[in-house]
C-alpha cells in the first residue's frame, strides 16, 4: 500500500482579481521509502501542493476545494486540527525554501529543535538537548555541542538549511516534503544539501517529496517524477521516463533549458512567453501558447489528461500538435512559438 | 553589552545639555524679563529685582552659573511665586504627577497591549473590530475633549466619581483613565501590527509544520518580536502622557507639574520653566535608554550587532 | 500589482539595442505617470469607510468656509443679555457666555483649525521631503548621520518646545504654523528616504544616471513622484496630528490667541462651563473629533489604495 496517495487535488484561491486555481486536480501516490520529485516553473501549483498537504495554505484567500489525500489510511484534507497537529513534523516533516527566514531569529537553535521533539514525545529537556546534539551532528555541522546554543543569525544559508533537515527529521518522520530546498543557496552549497538529504533518507527509510524547477536535480536524485504545468500534472513517470523518454512538448522544452544538456556554444534556450493566469479559464493544452511544435489542429475546449504510455509513464497528450520530431529540429526551423503568442491569453 | 549601555548613557547626557542650553537660550531670548508685567514697578526696583536674579549679568555668564547650579540640583528661585524655589516646587509635586503617570502608563499596557495580540490573532474576527475600532475612537478622542466628556459622564451625569482634586484614589481613576485610554489605542494598534507581523513570518509556518499548538506559536514565537513595535512606542508615550498631563492636570484640578509648568509658560516663570524642562528631558531620555536596553534584551540580532 | 504593471515594460519589451533615445522614450512614459494612480483611485472606491469619511470632511470644510457667510450672526458681536443659552430656532448651537452665536464661532474656528492644519502639514512636508530624499539619495554616511539625527529628535519631548518656542516669540498664528511644522516632519523624511532608497536600486533609476541626468532632475522627475503615495498617505495622517497638537495649545492657552478662536479655544471655553452649559463643549468637541475622525480614516484608506502591499486583506 502506498504511503500516501492523493486523488484529485484542487487548491483555489479567492482574491480580488478572481478565483486562481493555482493546483487544479493533481493525483499521484508515494510509497515508503521511495523519492518523488515534482517539477515545474514558479507558479505551477508544485509548493500549493505540498502545502496543501500539510494544510498549511493560508485560509482565507486559499481553499482546498476537493480532493483526497489518504496517508496511512487517514484524510490529510478532511482530518480535526489536533488529529493533524499530531501527523506534522512527527509523521510528515517539511523544509522550506529560505533557510534564512524559515528559522526564528529571537529563538536558539537548541530552542526549536527541543521544541521539535518535545511537541511530540514525553522527553525531559536534557536527553532532547543530547539528541538535538546528535542530529546537528548528524548532518554535518561542525562543533555541534557548542553551537546548538547560537541563534540563527550566527549560521550561513547553507547551515542554517542543515539545521532545517535536522529539525525536520529528528522525530524520525516517514514522509519529509522538501520544497525547493536549495533554491535559495549557493550552487555549491546546493549538492552538499542534496547529498544530506539522500543519506539522511537512506538511513531512516523516510520518503521525500522532493518539489525544485530544476530538472536536473530530479534526474539525479529520484525515483518518480511528477512535471506540473499550470496547476496540473502534464507528465508522470520514473526518473528515466520522464528524463530520457520525455514526451509532453512542455516537459521537452524544459529539458532544453538545462545548461550543462546543451552543446557548448550553442545559444541557451528559455521558453518564450509565460505561463498562462490561473485567474481565467484554460481551454485545450495549458501549454498550447507557448508550445514548440506544429499545430495539426485546433487546441480544444477541454485541458487533456493524463494518458499511459506503458509502464506507468503518463503524459497529457492533447492530439493537436506534431510532437514526433525532435525538438532540436523544430527549435532550427525558426521561432514558431513566437509567432504562436499574440491573442492566446497567455500573457499576464 | 556594557559598551553599548555606557554609549546610550553618553549620548542621552549630551542630549540634556543639549536641551538644557537650548532652553537656557530660547527663554533668555525672549524680549524682556519676567518682572517687566503691566504692573507698573518703578524702573530703579525693577532694576533691583533683575540685579538679585542675576538677569544683570552678560547671558553667557547666567548660563555658566545656572548650569552650574542644576548640576548640584538646583533650578533657583521661581519667579513668579516668590519664597519658593523651583526645587520646592517639584519636591512637592513630583509625586503627584509621577503616580498620575505610572497609572496612566499602567492603563495603557494592561488594556492596549492584550487588546493588540487578540486582535492579531483573532484578525477579522469581532473580536480584530471592536477593538480596534475603539481604538480609533480613542486616537481621534485627545485628551482634553476625552477628559471633559468622562467628567461629564461619570462625574456629573451618573455621579459615581470626583471631578476635581487629588485626595484618594477614588480621585485618580478619571485623570489616569483620561491619559491612560489615548495611549492604550497607540498600544492596540502599534501591538496588533507588530503581531501581525510576526504571524506572517516563515518561521511561523515552520513551527506550524513541526505541529506546534497556535497558542505556543503566539506565545513562545511571536510574542517578543510582536511587541516590539510597543517597546519602541514606550519613549514617545512618555513624553505624550507628560504633555497630556499638562491638560489633564488642569481640567481635573491635579497638583502636579504638569500645572506648574502651563502656569510658568504662560507667567514668564524663567526658572520654573527650565526646571521642569530639564525634569521632563530626564525622564524622557531615561525611559528611552531603558526602551534601547529592553530591545537588545529582547532580539538576539540586536545583541550580535 | 500596480508596480508590477509599472516596472512591466522595462523587463518584457524587447530590447535589443537600447541605444539612448529609447531608453530615454521609456523614462518619459514613467516620468507621465501611470496607472498606478486609477488603481489607487479604483481601490480607494471601494473603501465605503474612507469615501465616506471624504465626503463629510469636503462637507465639514464647507461648512466652516462657506457658512459664516450665511448665518445672520457674526462671531464678535455680543450680548450679554442673553448671555449663555442653549439651542434654539435663533442659534441653532445656542450662545456662548458672552451670548455669542456659537455655530459661527464654531465655524469661524473650524477655519483656523483647517488652516492650521494645511499650513503645518504644507511646512512639515517640505522639511520632510527634501530631508528624506537628500539623505535617501546621498546615502553612505550622509545618510547614517541624517537619520541618527532624526532618531534623536523622536526620542525629544517635542511638544514641550513648540511650547517654549510660544512662550519665547509671543503668540503669533503664523509662528505656531511654523513651530508645529517644524516639529512634525521626522515620519515623512523617514517614509521619503526609505521609498527613494528602494528606487535608486531600480532599473529606470539606473537608467537615467546612465543618461547623464542631473541629481535634481533625477530627485525630482524621477524619485519623487515614485514616493508620491506613501508623501500622501502621511500628509494626510498629519494634518489630524498638527490639529491636535495646535489644539492642545491653544487648550491650554497658549495657542490662538482672542478674538480669534480655534477648535481648541472653544473646547477650552465649554470645558470650564460643562457643567451649566454642556452645549458649549459638545459642539467643538464633536466637530474636532469628527474631522479628527475622517482624517485618519481617509489616511488609513489612502494606505491600502497607494501600497497595496500593506494593506489588509
Amino acid at each position: 500500500m502506498a504511503l500516501l496517495e492523493v486523488e484529485d487535488l484542487a487548491t483555489h484561491f479567492h482574491t480580488r482579481e478572481g478565483v486562481v486555481r493555482a493546483v487544479d486536480g493533481v493525483s499521484f501516490s508515494i510509497d515508503k521509502g521511495e523519492t518523488l520529485g515534482i517539477v515545474g516553473e514558479s507558479g505551477s501549483g508544485k509548493s500549493v501542493t505540498c502545502y496543501s498537504l500539510m494544510r498549511l495554505i493560508p485560509e482565507p484567500p486559499g481553499r482546498i476545494e476537493r480532493g483526497v489525500a489518504r496517508f496511512d489510511g487517514q484524510d490529510l484534507l478532511q482530518m480535526g486540527k489536533s488529529d493533524l497537529r499530531h501527523i506534522r513534523g512527527d509523521r510528515i516533516s517539511m523544509i522550506f525554501q529560505d533557510p534564512m527566514t524559515s528559522l526564528n531569529p529571537y529563538l536558539r537553535i537548541s530552542t526549536q529543535l527541543i521544541e521539535a521533539q518535545q511537541t511530540h514525545r514525553d522527553i525531559d529537556t536534557k536527553s532532547a538537548l543530547f539528541k538535538a546534539i546528535e542530529a546537528l551532528e548528524e548532518v554535518g555541522i561542525p562543533d555541534a555541542a557548542n553551537r546548538v546554543k547560537s541563534y540563527p543569525h550566527e549560521f550561513s544559508g547553507g547551515m542554517r538549511q542543515r539545521v532545517m533537515i535536522a529539525m525536520a527529521l529528528i522525530n524520525e518522520p516517514d514522509l519529509l516534503i522538501a520544497d525547493e530546498p536549495t533554491t535559495a543557496l549557493d550552487v555549491t552549497v546546493q549538492a552538499q544539501i542534496l547529498d544530506i538529504i539522500k543519506q539522511r533518507q537512506e538511513r531512516l527509510g523516510t520518503a521525500v517529496i522532493l518539489v525544485t524547477h530544476d530538472l536536473g536535480v530530479v534526474a539525479g536524485n529520484c525515483d518518480k517524477v511528477n512535471v506540473m504545468y499550470a496547476g496540473q500534472i502534464v507528465e508522470t513517470g520514473t526518473a528515466s521516463q520522464v528524463f530520457y523518454e520525455a514526451k509532453h512538448a512542455y516537459t521537452r522544452s524544459l529539458q532544453k533549458t538545462i545548461p550543462s544538456l546543451q552543446e557548448k556554444g550553442q545559444e541557451l534556450y528559455t521558453i518564450p512567453g509565460l505561463p498562462p493566469d490561473l485567474s481565467k479559464p484554460i481551454n485545450g493544452c495549458a501549454f498550447h501558447p507557448r508550445c514548440p511544435f506544429p499545430k495539426t489542429g485546433h487546441k480544444g475546449t477541454e485541458r487533456p489528461s493524463l494518458k499511459d504510455v506503458g509502464d506507468g509513464h503518463c503524459f497529457a497528450d492533447c492530439g493537436f500538435c506534431d510532437s514526433s520530431g525532435s525538438i532540436e529540429d523544430v527549435l532550427a526551423k525558426g521561432d514558431l512559438a513566437d509567432t504562436a503568442l499574440p491573442g492566446e491569453g497567455a500573457e499576464a | 553589552m556594557l559598551k553599548f549601555v555606557a554609549g546610550r548613557l553618553l549620548q542621552g547626557i549630551l542630549v540634556l545639555l543639549a536641551i538644557y542650553a537650548v532652553t537656557f537660550f530660547l527663554v533668555a531670548a525672549t524680549p524682556g524679563s519676567p518682572f517687566s508685567s503691566e504692573r507698573a514697578i518703578r524702573p530703579e526696583i525693577l532694576a533691583q529685582i533683575e540685579a538679585f536674579y542675576g538677569y544683570d549679568k552678560p547671558v553667557f555668564e547666567r548660563f555658566m552659573t545656572s548650569l552650574g547650579n542644576a548640576l548640584n540640583g538646583e533650578f533657583g528661585p521661581s519667579a513668579v511665586y516668590a519664597n519658593r524655589t523651583v526645587t520646592d516646587i517639584i519636591a512637592e509635586s513630583f509625586p503627584v504627577s509621577l503616580k498620575l503617570g505610572a497609572l496612566s502608563l499602567l492603563v495603557a499596557m494592561t488594556l492596549g497591549i492584550p487588546a493588540g495580540i487578540v486582535a492579531a490573532v483573532k484578525r477579522n474576527t469581532w473580536l480584530d473590530y471592536v477593538p480596534m475600532s475603539a481604538a480609533m475612537v480613542g486616537i481621534c478622542l485627545p485628551t482634553f475633549v476625552m477628559g471633559p466628556m468622562l467628567a461629564l459622564v461619570f462625574g456629573i451625569i451618573l455621579k459615581m466619581l470626583p471631578v476635581a482634586g487629588w485626595f484618594g484614589p477614588e480621585f485618580w481613576i478619571l485623570p489616569a483613565a483620561t491619559l491612560g485610554l489615548v495611549y492604550a489605542a497607540y498600544f492596540a494598534r502599534l501591538t496588533r501590527g507588530g503581531m501581525l507581523e510576526m504571524l506572517n513570518q516563515d518561521w511561523v509556518r515552520t513551527a506550524r509544520a513541526k505541529g506546534v499548538k497556535e497558542t505556543t506559536i503566539i506565545w513562545r514565537h511571536c510574542l517578543k518580536g510582536g511587541l516590539m513595535p510597543a517597546v519602541t512606542f514606550m519613549g514617545p508615550a512618555l513624553a505624550g502622557i507628560i504633555s497630556g498631563s499638562f491638560v489633564v492636570e488642569t481640567i481635573f484640578q491635579v497638583p502636579g507639574l504638569g500645572q506648574w509648568f502651563v502656569r510658568g509658560a504662560l507667567n514668564r516663570d524663567d526658572f520654573l520653566i527650565l526646571g521642569l524642562t530639564v525634569l521632563f528631558a530626564t525622564l524622557i531620555v531615561v525611559m528611552n535608554l531603558i526602551v534601547d536596553i529592553v530591545q537588545v534584551a529582547l532580539n538576539p540580532r540586536l545583541k550580535y550587532e | 500589482m500596480s508596480d508590477i504593471s509599472q516596472t512591466a515594460p522595462l523587463q518584457h519589451k524587447p530590447q535589443p539595442d537600447p541605444a539612448g533615445p529609447a531608453v530615454a522614450a521609456m523614462l518619459e512614459e514613467l516620468e507621465e505617470g501611470s496607472s498606478l494612480w486609477k488603481d489607487a483611485w479604483a481601490r480607494l472606491r471601494k473603501n465605503k469607510l474612507a469615501l465616506t469619511s471624504l465626503f463629510i470632511f469636503v462637507a465639514i470644510v464647507l461648512f466652516c468656509v462657506v457658512g459664516p457667510w450665511l448665518s445672520p450672526h457674526d462671531s464678535q458681536s455680543q450680548d450679554l443679555f442673553v448671555g449663555a443659552e442653549g439651542p434654539s430656532a435663533k442659534h441653532w448651537f445656542g450662545t456662548d457666555t458672552l451670548g455669542r452665536d456659537l455655530l459661527v464661532r464654531v465655524m469661524e474656528g473650524g477655519r483656523i483649525s483647517l488652516l492650521v492644519g494645511l499650513v503645518a502639514t504644507t511646512v512639515s512636508l517640505m522639511i520632510g521631503v527634501i530631508f528624506g530624499a537628500v539623505a535617501g539619495y546621498m546615502g553612505g554616511r550622509v545618510d547614517a548621520a541624517m537619520m541618527r539625527f532624526v532618531d534623536l529628535l523622536y526620542a525629544l519631548p517635542f511638544t514641550i518646545f513648540v511650547i517654549l518656542l510660544m512662550v519665547a516669540f509671543g503668540r503669533s498664528l503664523w509662528l505656531m504654523f511654523v513651530a508645529i511644522g517644524c516639529v512634525e516632519w521626522l515620519t515623512m523624511a523617514r517614509i521619503v528616504r526609505s521609498g527613494v532608497i528602494g528606487l535608486k536600486k531600480q532599473e529606470f533609476v539606473e537608467a537615467a544616471v546612465s543618461l547623464g541626468y542631473s541629481h535634481t532632475r533625477i530627485i525630482t522627475r524621477h524619485l519623487i513622484p515614485n514616493v508620491l503615495g506613501p508623501v500622501i498617505v502621511i500628509s494626510t495622517l498629519t494634518v489630524p496630528a498638527v490639529m491636535l497638537l495646535e489644539a492642545f495649545l491653544s487648550f491650554l492657552g497658549l495657542g490662538v490667541q482672542p478674538p480669534f478662536a480655534s477648535w481648541g479655544v472653544l473646547i477650552n471655553e465649554g470645558q470650564q462651563n460643562m457643567e451649566i452649559f454642556p452645549w458649549l463643549l459638545i459642539f467643538p468637541a464633536f466637530f474636532f473629533a469628527l474631522t479628527l475622525f475622517c482624517l485618519n480614516f481617509l489616511g488609513d484608506g489612502l494606505r491600502d489604495a497607494l501600497d497595496p502591499k500593506s494593506a489588509k486583506d
